[in-house]
């Protein structure tokens, strides 16, 4: 079999990448264990939430695929942080796992140059550091120019309950037991990464009037700039909120020493996640709290079973029957699946550039959990991205790196390539500086120009966005040209939303940036007739203008330190006077930029000090 | 385009005149802003203008400013340099006044840097300065830490803490919105906490702008039996720096004597009833007074006579020295010496009237208190004027938040201020750790699924 491009793997990162390289026009075969198991959610039933949701709406500005995905199959949506400022806002929805993974693999079998193929890959074709293919479980190889490894925990996954350990991928898949070891063997260093997943209960076996109901948004909304949402607001289906009860921390207690990560195991070497800690690991280290919030999330409309979040743990089933029934509502539950932990191999990612690729192998790019990450979007834009750049490769461009003032997907990589990362990766909006540059609202402005640029965004998408634009800098106008004039009626309105009253008059753009006073205000006044997204992005703009020049500003300084590269073939070992840390870090990383080199953690000032005199006197001779 | 950077260029103290150079594109127009005299913008390049520095009306110095345009300059950037005529505090007052505006202070070493990466100087001197850019740039790094006086180091500590608090729990309201079992913040809280922040980093402002050494100097006492030689000593030093003798009253509680101005670094000579007279402190009022003496001092000269045998008040008042700043010194070298130097640990040899060792004393007391720090030509500023600026520039960013507060922006708006006001505080104490807000987040709230 003879391919332009392999994916191996058919989750989140799996799917973005052969769209991208198929809809890019590469001949590309995605392989996976199990076809039924393509872009299968294994945890929780949701997508977005704070920052991933942001992700998705970048994925769908490049021409990702997981947005319009999301659209097709959520059964609950709703807005997160809609009392606060909209640099925060973002969408998260409960996904139907049998709808979203279905219509995923149609659109997969839909595309034009993709195959989608079962096999278990288990080595890599490797000549003079440069990938060639993989080879099969049985044998047989598959030839390629180019790799990408979205892999997910499959590689050398164990499950662990209590203390039991199981050579399996999630839902009792088989994992690949030597493609970690092969990748080692290349000269890969390997780390160990540990999650969890909660319980599984039966919907009909729980008493919802002892939780509280948590219903979606009364209005409609969707990940995909392109969709035009037509759910039934009134159909969505709800979560519940429940609290844990003394009981159920007693029993944690008494049964600590029988959680694999308590003593059930000792041979655990899989770092967890600081950010989903498991039922027992809160009740241990906030053991001054009385009670932990559960939410209880429909996984599908088509079957019966609902997610705890919240309540992932390693115990024992027997202990985990008992946990379970000492919840609220939950005391009669029938258990359909139960809690594990899943430990597994990951490369450790500061062994990759920016763009994704390998720096030990060229052309083998690797994409989600495979490097460190955690979570659906951060898996998917990874993929994307991988997707991307192995077939710019191809084409001989040069790679799409996103900065970190660009896209969060620019901090989630930049994070990764440049620090490493200690347990899985979530992205948070803490990690971005500039998050007020990176909002819901604006990420088709951002980056659906790039998307167009690499070919994943058609000519009708790319005209409505050339249209919106224009849009918006109408309004601008309209509001810049025109003013409010001070007549008794407007400044009696002003004095009763205790708004400062008119002596001459004002631009509706000036007017605006009261905080008192909105667009809808400024619609009574001054007719405009713009869509909603265009009217919102322009008060936005108007609003927060004094926060977002000076994150601009901020972020303009960043450019500069950007800009000033740092030669792929420079050797650390010839400049004298960087410290040794400074220069091990230096060597390990490979920062192309003299910005990548300050976020490398041991690195200061005085070293980038020596860095650029020593590029100066070698690079730049004259 | 680089950002333009500040420092002070003249060893600091030595002569009457400290020089602070600016460099980069915004030097003329920061300058500006805190000159009074005529318009620097319109200045041709290479000249010379007289005129104030200004802190908003308030005058701090008298100088003269040279302008040189880019590209024929050091740097090859523009660049101004100001010279300053009035000692330590206010050319530390000027420094502090262009951080403010503007202006970061400059790395070791950093203008020379730039001279090199802008082609002004060649290879080899770039050679040079790479080794000092390593060696100088940690040694000020902790230097300025340490500098920092330790009661305001530990507030600034405490209230970051208290600030990372708050800030992780914005962070978490953000991040994990469903968690209704988390405190929000809301504005009303925020209000409060920035109303106490505000409070304290002024407190520590004003803590931090009375540094003692720094407006005031040291006091100093001159102890030794009779004829020691303590009132030629003190001659010999108000001689020689030319410092004007007078009975001025001085902050503290004692007499000043005589104030001497040793390369920017004041000297009270405190108490020196006696050191006039022919009688003698150990002698007429024994050692008791002496003790007290001592204690009331910075720093403590104790002489001796080469000429006589060391008496048991020498030795107990020595004794009583250990805690002290002090140096011990051997007068009379001119004559035979007949003291048994043994039990002396450190001394200097002097000798007041062949005017021997002076300079030798002066540098230990430099050397002792420290002032001039780096002796390299790029850099040698004072970390007050940094720790200042930054402390200033923290309250500016706490007071924006309180605006924003005032003019209804949501939390996680007013948030961005006061996050950049705990980087500022934490740059104060060399604390820029980027994992640190995320690691509180997880420490401080119980999240997971």
């Amino acid at each position: 079999m003879n391919y332009e491009i392999i994916v191996v793997g058919g989750g989140h990162a799996g799917c973005e990448a052969a769209l991208a390289c198929a809809r890019k026009g590469h001949k590309t075969i995605l392989v996976t264990g199990n076809i039924k198991n393509i872009a299968d959610m294994p945890c929780n039933p949701s997508i977005g939430g704070s920052a991933k949701g942001i992700v998705v709406r970048e994925i769908d500005a490049l021409g990702g695929e997981m947005g319009v995905n999301a659209d097709k199959g959520q059964i609950q949506i709703k807005m997160l942080n809609i009392g606060k400022g909209p640099a925060v806002q973002a969408l998260r929805a409960q996904a139907d796992k049998i709808t979203y993974p279905k219509e995923m693999l149609k659109t997969l079998q839909n595309t034009k140059n993709l195959d989608i193929f079962e096999a278990i890959v288990e080595d890599l074709i490797v000549e003079n550091n440069k990938i060639k293919g993989v080879v099969l479980e049985n044998g047989k190889t598959i030839e390629a120019l180019s790799v990408i490894l979205t892999t997910g925990t499959y590689l050398k996954a164990d499950i662990l309950v209590g203390d039991t350990r199981r050579r399996e991928g999630p839902h009792g898949e088989k994992p690949s037991n030597y493609l970690s070891e092969n990748l080692e063997k290349l000269g890969f260093k390997i780390v160990r990464l540990k999650t969890g997943t909660p319980q599984r209960i039966d919907k009909n076996s729980i008493d919802f009037s002892k939780t509280r109901e948590e219903k979606g948004d009364s209005k409609h909304l969707s990940f995909s700039f392109d969709s035009v949402p037509t759910y039934n607001i009134d159909e969505q289906i709800s979560c519940h909120l429940i609290y844990t009860t003394p009981e159920t921390h007693e029993i944690i207690r008494q049964n600590l020493n029988k959680s694999s990560m308590y003593g059930g195991l000792d041979d655990i070497k899989g770092v967890g996640p600081r950010y989903c800690p498991s039922i027992e690991d809160k009740v241990v280290r906030f053991s001054e709290k009385e009670k932990h919030q559960l939410f209880l999330e429909p996984e599908s409309k088509y079957y019966d079973d609902i997610y705890i979040q919240g309540f992932s743990t390693s115990m024992p089933y027997d202990v985990q029957d008992k946990m379970v029934h000492s919840l609220p509502g939950l005391e009669n539950a029938k258990i359909l699946k139960y809690a594990y932990a899943i430990e597994y191999d990951a490369i450790y990612p500061t062994q990759l550039k920016q763009s994704l690729e390998t720096k030990l192998i060229d052309g083998l790019f690797t994409a989600g959990q495979i490097n460190g990450t955690s979570g659906y979007e951060e898996a998917a834009c990874q993929g994307l991205i991988a997707g991307i750049n192995a077939s710019l490769k191809i084409e001989g461009k040069e790679p799409l790196i996103l900065k970190r003032n660009e896209a969060y997907i620019g901090v989630l990589i930049d994070d990764l390539v440049t620090k490493g990362v200690r347990d899985p990766y979530r992205l948070l909006t803490s990690r971005a500086e500039y998050r007020l540059l990176l909002r819901h609202d604006n990420a088709d402005l951002r980056l659906r120009e790039i998307g167009y640029n690499v070919g994943l965004i058609d000519e009708e998408r790319y005209n409505k966005f050339v249209t919106k634009k224009e849009k918006i800098e109408e309004l601008k106008q309209m509001l810049q040209v025109n003013k409010l004039t001070p007549s008794e009626e407007t400044n009696e309105f002003l004095q009763s939303i205790n708004s400062a009253i008119l002596k001459d008059g004002i631009t509706f753009y000036n007017l605006l940036k009261r905080p008192e006073i909105s667009m809808d205000i400024v619609k009574k006044y001054i007719d405009i007739n713009f869509d909603k997204d265009i009217l919102d992005q322009v008060e936005i703009s108007i609003k927060y203008e004094g926060y977002i020049k000076k994150a601009e500003k901020e972020a303009e300084k960043l450019l500069n330190l950007e800009n000033k590269k740092i030669p792929e073939d420079i050797d650390y070992d010839r400049i004298h006077n960087i410290a040794s840390e400074a220069k091990q870090k230096l060597k390990e990383v490979k920062p192309t930029s003299i910005a990548q080199a300050l976020r490398i953690s041991g690195v200061n000032p005085a070293d980038i000090s020596i860095l650029m005199i020593y590029l100066k006197k070698e690079y730049n001779r004259e | 385009m680089e950002d333009t950077i500040a420092a002070i260029s003249t060893s600091l103290g030595v002569g009457a005149i400290s020089i602070i150079r600016v460099s980069g594109h915004e030097s003329i127009d920061i300058v500006s802003k805190i000159f009074k005299g005529s318009n620097l913008k319109e200045k041709e390049s290479h000249t010379i203008t007289y005129g104030h520095i200004v802190d908003g009306t308030q005058i701090i110095d008298e100088v003269l400013v040279s302008i040189m345009k880019s590209p024929k300059t050091f740097t090859t950037e523009d660049i101004v340099e100001i010279n300053c005529h009035g000692g330590i505090a206010t050319t530390n007052k000027v420094l502090e006044l262009l951080l403010l505006n503007g202006c970061r202070l400059a790395e070791p070493g950093e203008f020379t840097k730039r001279a090199f990466l802008n082609g002004r100087i060649d290879l080899i001197e770039a050679e040079g300065i790479m080794g000092v850019i390593n060696a100088k740039s940690e040694k000020s790094r902790v230097l300025a830490i340490n500098q920092l006086n330790g009661s305001t180091s530990s507030m600034i500590k405490e209230l970051r803490q208290e600030i990372i608090e708050l800030l992780a729990n914005i962070e978490v309201n953000i991040d994990y919105p469903e968690y209704d079992d988390i405190e929000q913040v809301s504005i009303k809280m925020l209000k409060s906490k920035i109303s106490t922040i505000t409070d304290k980093i002024q407190n520590i402002i004003e803590k931090s702008e009375s540094s003692k050494i720094i407006k005031e100097g040291i006091n100093v006492s001159i102890i030794g039996r009779p004829n020691v030689g303590k009132s030629s000593l003190l001659n010999c030093l108000l001689e020689e720096e030319k410092a004007i003798v007078t009975d001025i009253e001085g902050t503290t509680r004692d007499t000043v004597e005589g104030k001497i101005n040793l390369n920017g670094l004041i000297l009270n000579i405190i108490d020196t009833a006696g050191i006039r007279d022919t009688n003698d402190v150990v002698e007429k009022i024994g050692v008791q007074k002496s003790l007290d003496l001592i204690e009331k001092s910075d720093l403590v000269l104790y002489m001796l006579n080469n000429n006589e045998e060391l008496t048991i008040e020498d030795i107990k008042i020595i004794d009583n020295l250990k805690n002290k700043n002090y140096i011990i010194l051997i007068n009379k070298t001119d004559l035979a010496s007949k003291l048994n130097r043994d039990v002396l640990k450190n001394y200097i040899e002097i000798s007041v009237l062949d005017n021997k060792g002076i300079d030798c004393l002066k540098e230990k007391i430099l050397e002792l208190f420290n002032l001039e720090k780096i002796e390299t030509k790029d850099l040698s500023y004072l970390s007050d004027a940094r720790s200042i600026a930054l402390l200033k520039k923290a309250y500016q960013s706490i007071k924006s938040a309180k605006e924003g507060i005032d003019n209804s922006f949501p939390v996680d708006m007013v948030e961005i201020d006061i996050k950049e006001c705990w980087d500022l505080l934490g740059e104060i104490i060399g604390e820029t750790y980027q994992e640190e807000l995320i690691n509180q987040l997880f420490s401080q709230f119980c999240l997971g699924k």
